[in-house]
């Protein structure tokens, strides 16, 4: 495929200072979304895949830091842009959805408004039409009876509303890069699809590439067509869906798929990860972060992490992969 | 084999104003074997919560019957269940451990707690037990005297479930026990689960969200749809064959990382009837079902044995 990246990151590492020390939660963290595909980062908690996100949006907390790398958009590197160019970009040329609606939501203006606002601000709308297009936007994303709900406010809706609510305003400008942030965790399994599926046909109708973080691996797979693996702030695999499931090459990523349940025909047959997430404030850290938790590590595992292809667009960081 | 709990049309109704009622849930009957692990699932809304909470005589049931073991449980108020003896013969696993835990109690507290209010122990016998239930949940004895803040996500969840079990409860009803923790850790947890019902013969009443977990967890499975119930039977059978519209929509909305098993994608259009004053002639499932048949909106179809061991309400299973 010789399809140009909507967004490339590279390199990209972040430290968080805090009291007890330096954390290194991001080291060296590349992938890239093509133009229309929709990109899976998954990972346990504390792996990285929100912080790389924020990252990328320029939102993240005051006392994280980025110390090296590039997440080039549209010709620009958006690490380097300052705060007015970012603002001027963020919810017109690339936009988020977050992982909890209600709170992401401003609990006291009505939603229709809250919708206007994005579209007035970048120049999607004027004031005068804005209610106009903020009642054509939750057309778009399906809200039924839309003329009546643009004036409620998010306490009145469900959680699947407000989550679609979410939606309309990240997709309001028409945005070329979205990054979704676990966007259904908390909603029901039938509303989950219908939200999925919706992201998906909107992504595909404007040609959108969709970052989407989450930490189930059957959701992932069912809709996204690459998926990033991350545990510690590394990128451990890289691999189309299919594949990753079909032949998973680094030990993390088989690990994590023996822990989903879904496949499996009975409990027993599931099986934990051992050990946990090494201490990311550790001067020495090894080399390889999943190295003390790992049963096939050999002694080429203190050197720095090769980054193996394996074929088409399949990437392992690993000594002894699978 | 005569059930453990056993409820019977049991109903709870709440005044939302203007002499209007929401239907939470209507008219509920099922049992619980002893031993036996019953998934509840439906979508939020449906009356899980405030079932389970009637259940666990948090809340007053408007009508109906709650026998566990024989003993009515639904006259006394839900106050005075407090002190009663049967308290300790009903226990929760809240959601989200960390919301649920007193963050000024350390974990020994948390599970010291319910043993000093129901079995009046004290002093070394208390420390002794709370010591016995951190070993049995895999709860590292030096991680007892420390504040939920200080614990992970797993380890909380095993001080929910220590105090759970503090005072041997014949039925543990766990509310999405492993909604809030990572894949490997929900492992650890389930199998935990598992082992402990075996050791300590208890039932579990299993509400989850995650199918994919029910499926493995549960032997028998009912499913609530907008305050009934509208299919039940065994685990297998249920999802292997589902028969409700409702059921269906739900299996085949559990994400398959597997392309080759994704069955036909079913999904519900419109918005759930409301719970306020339902008609009591409308399925409540008309409006969204993909069926919605003119007897849909003229007859409200009733729980009834389609196979051994499986019921559904629905005219057309």
């Amino acid at each position: 495929m010789t399809a140009v990246p909507a967004l490339a990151v590279e390199e990209l590492s972040v430290e968080f200072r805090t009291r007890s020390g330096i954390v290194k939660v991001l080291d060296h963290v590349g992938f890239s979304v093509d133009k229309g595909e929709t990109v899976a980062l998954v990972g346990e908690s504390g792996s990285g895949k929100s912080v790389t996100a924020f990252a990328v949006m320029g939102i993240l907390d005051p006392a994280g830091k980025v110390t090296s790398g590039r997440a080039l958009f549209g010709g620009a590197d958006l690490l380097a842009l300052s705060e007015r160019d970012l603002a001027e970009q963020r919810g017109r040329e690339f936009s988020m959805i977050f992982q909890n609606p209600r709170t992401a939501l401003n609990p006291i203006r009505k939603v229709g408004q809250q919708i206007a606002d994005v579209l007035v601000r970048h120049g999607g709308a004027t004031r005068p039409d804005a209610p106009r297009a903020a009642v054509e936007m939750l057309k778009r994303v399906r809200i039924p009876d839309p003329e009546r709900r643009v004036e409620a406010y998010p306490f009145e809706l469900s959680g699947g509303m407000c989550q679609r609510i979410m939606i309309a305003i990240a997709l309001a400008c028409r945005p070329a890069l979205l990054i979704a942030d676990e966007p259904t965790t908390g909603l029901d399994v039938t509303t989950q699809a219908v939200i999925m599926d919706l992201i998906g046909e909107l992504a595909h109708e404007s040609g959108m590439a969709t970052i989407f973080i989450t930490h189930d691996l059957a959701l992932a797979a069912e809709y996204c067509d690459r998926i990033v693996v991350m545990h510690a702030g590394h990128v451990v695999e890289a691999a189309p869906a299919r594949e990753l499931f079909a032949h998973p090459r680094h030990p993390y990523s088989v690990k994590l798929l023996a822990a989903t349940p879904g496949e499996t025909a009975s409990l027993a047959e599931l099986a934990s990860i051992p050990g946990g997430l090494p201490d990311l404030r550790r001067p020495d850290l090894p080399a390889c972060r999943y190295s003390d938790r790992c049963e096939r590590r050999i002694d080429d595992c203190v050197k720095p992490l090769p980054n193996r292809s394996l074929g088409e667009r399949h990437i392992v960081s690993c000594w002894n992969p699978l | 084999m005569t059930a453990l709990l056993d409820i019977a049309e049991l109903a709870k109704r709440f005044d939302v104003g203007n002499k209007r009622l929401l239907h939470a849930v209507d008219e509920v009957t099922f049992t619980i074997g002893r031993g036996e692990t019953v998934g509840l699932v439906g979508e939020s809304g449906c009356g899980k919560s405030t079932l389970v909470r009637l259940i666990n005589r948090l809340l007053d049931p408007t009508s109906g019957s709650i026998r566990l073991a024989g003993t009515e449980l639904a006259d006394m108020r839900a106050r005075a269940f407090a002190g009663n003896a049967n308290r300790a013969r009903i226990q929760m696993v809240f959601q989200d451990a960390g919301d649920s835990l007193n963050p000024r109690y350390t974990a020994a507290d948390a599970i010291a707690d319910p043993i000093r209010r129901l079995r009046k122990m004290s002093g070394a016998s208390l420390k002794s037990r709370v010591e016995a239930l951190a070993d049995m949940t895999g709860l590292p004895r030096e991680l007892l005297s420390r504040f939920p803040h200080q614990l992970s996500g797993g380890q909380k969840a095993r001080v929910g479930i220590a105090r759970a079990i503090a005072v041997e409860p014949e039925l543990l009803i766990l509310d999405e026990p492993t909604a809030a923790l990572d894949v490997s850790v929900q492992v650890v947890i389930l199998k935990l689960l598992q082992q402990l019902k075996h050791e300590l013969g208890m039932s579990y009443l299993f509400v989850s969200h995650d199918l994919n977990v029910v499926r493995l967890l549960c032997d028998r499975v009912l499913v609530m749809y907008l305050g009934k119930i509208v299919e039940s039977g065994p685990a297998a059978e249920l999802f292997a064959d589902p028969r409700h519209p409702y059921t269906r929509a739900l299996i085949s909305a559990i994400p398959q990382a597997d392309p080759d098993k994704r069955v036909g994608r079913l999904r519900l259009g419109g918005e759930p009837r409301s719970p306020i004053d339902p008609d009591p002639t409308v399925c409540r499932f008309y409006g969204r079902c993909p069926k919605g048949e003119p007897r849909c909106s003229a007859e409200m179809p009733v729980l009834r044995t389609v196979a051994p061991a499986r019921h559904v309400a629905c005219h057309f299973a």
